[in-house]
């Protein structure tokens, strides 16, 4: 199973980046082989729909699993129909939240915000 | 004859425009409109017009304003993303060999119909708003409403804009705050520009933003000062500063604001200010006729 992570610096000691869609880089790590793959989101830089984009990327990554803080309702809307499970981060560690992931102490993320469609970028 | 009372003579386009909201656009275009009688108003506010408020006008027809965006037919699509791609947006994303059509981000450029090479894409029309057209005596109001959570509001602005074109020889165009595209369409066609500026720092901030955009635009423009108070006015300072014409001074006033809050045309209800903008009206035209014949 592949879960995917947006975080801040490429390392696994890295925090869960704030954003979404404009996190720098993805993490995807492979619970089973503890293999992870760092990823650029070249959503980062758009004029919009970046969480669109960013969940494209998720996507066509093959993950099975989104581990975020937060996450808008058109990027909730590219997962859901990927079947693609979404699950709220708890700390800042990337480390501690893979842990809790397995565990099974992450809860799913179920409140998705409204998109900012443009506001304070045009 | 006073020569303020010549003001009909020549065609005019005067927009309105602030760095932020709040900073007295509607005040100062709905008053100008008043004096001047026999105009035209615009309210390019179409994130939330107003000047409907204080003109209060009759017999008013409405237009439904849509614009086009895609839809997909999924048999014709064989999923090569090209669209995808091409969207600067983002309004497209292809999951589980779907494509999905976010038609809230899609900004109606028609792009990834043209680069579908199966033509799976084709228009369709969506509804983003309307505009409004009314009269309230002599002048004639046109307002702009742009239905909430819509990427942009310059379809409508555009409509309201080539509504009008000759029915009065003055017209005001009640700016959107900012400096952003649906400002820039809202000045495009206009023969001058009005600054309303804050006597603050941060009022000296924003219009110091609507000053690099007219000088972008090339347009001829003047400031008026709003809120004024005794003492050091910053905005005053900059004007000066930069060389800029002040068009007029508008008091920090209770009865104006008491007026405005309530809806008042303040032209139509005090002497004092129907003389201070007839100044201002005649003091624009001439700055208007002075513009049309040194650049014609």
């Amino acid at each position: 199973m592949k879960i995917a992570i947006p975080v801040d610096e490429k390392t696994l000691e890295s925090n869960v980046c704030v954003s979404f869609g404009r996190t720098p880089y993805f993490l995807i790590y492979d619970v089973e082989t503890k293999e992870s793959i760092f990823i650029d989101n070249s959503a980062a830089a758009s004029t919009g729909g970046a969480g669109i984009k960013a969940a494209q990327t998720i996507v066509d990554n093959k993950a099975n699993a989104l581990l975020t803080p937060r996450l808008g309702e058109n990027a909730a809307n590219v997962l859901k129909p990927a079947e693609i499970k979404i699950y709220k981060t708890t700390t800042a560690s990337v480390k501690d939240n893979i842990d809790d992931f397995i565990a099974g102490k992450l809860p799913l993320l179920d409140k998705f915000h409204a998109g900012f469609h443009g506001h304070g970028g045009n | 004859m006073p020569d303020f009372m010549d003001t009909g003579a020549i065609n005019m386009r005067i927009a309105v425009l602030s760095g932020k909201g709040g900073t007295g656009k509607t005040l100062v275009s709905v008053n100008l409109a008043a004096a001047a009688k026999a105009s035209t108003y615009i309210d390019c506010d179409v994130e939330e017009p107003n000047g409907h408020l204080f003109f209060k006008p009759e017999e008013v027809q409405e237009k439904v304003i849509s614009v086009k965006i895609p839809k997909v037919d999924h048999e014709l699509c064989n999923g090569c993303r090209k669209c995808v791609d091409f969207c600067k947006f983002n309004a497209l994303a292809y999951i589980k060999n779907k494509l999905i059509i976010f038609d809230d981000v899609c900004h109606s450029c028609g792009g990834c119909i043209l680069v579908c090479p199966q033509k799976a894409l084709t228009e369709k029309e969506k509804v983003i708003g309307k505009v409004q057209k009314g009269a309230s005596e002599q002048v004639a109001i046109y307002t702009g409403i742009l239905n909430t959570g819509e990427a942009t509001g310059i379809p409508i602005i555009k409509k309201l804009l080539e509504e009008n074109s000759e029915v009065n020889k003055q017209t005001f165009i009640d700016c959107p705050p900012g400096s952003a595209c649906i400002v820039m369409e809202s000045i495009k066609d206009a023969d001058y520009c009005i600054l309303v500026a804050e006597p603050t720092l941060f009022g000296v901030h924003d219009l110091n933003m609507v000053y690099e955009l007219v000088k972008l635009f090339n347009k001829p423009f003047g400031v008026v000062l709003n809120k004024c108070l005794e003492g050091e006015n910053l905005a005053e300072k900059f004007c000066v500063e930069k060389n800029i014409k002040i068009l007029g001074q508008i008091p920090f006033d209770n009865e104006l604001g008491t007026l405005n809050s309530n809806a008042e045309i303040a032209v139509h209800k005090n002497e004092k200010y129907r003389e201070l903008f007839s100044a201002l009206l005649n003091t624009v035209t001439k700055e208007v006729q002075h513009e049309t014949t040194t650049n014609p």
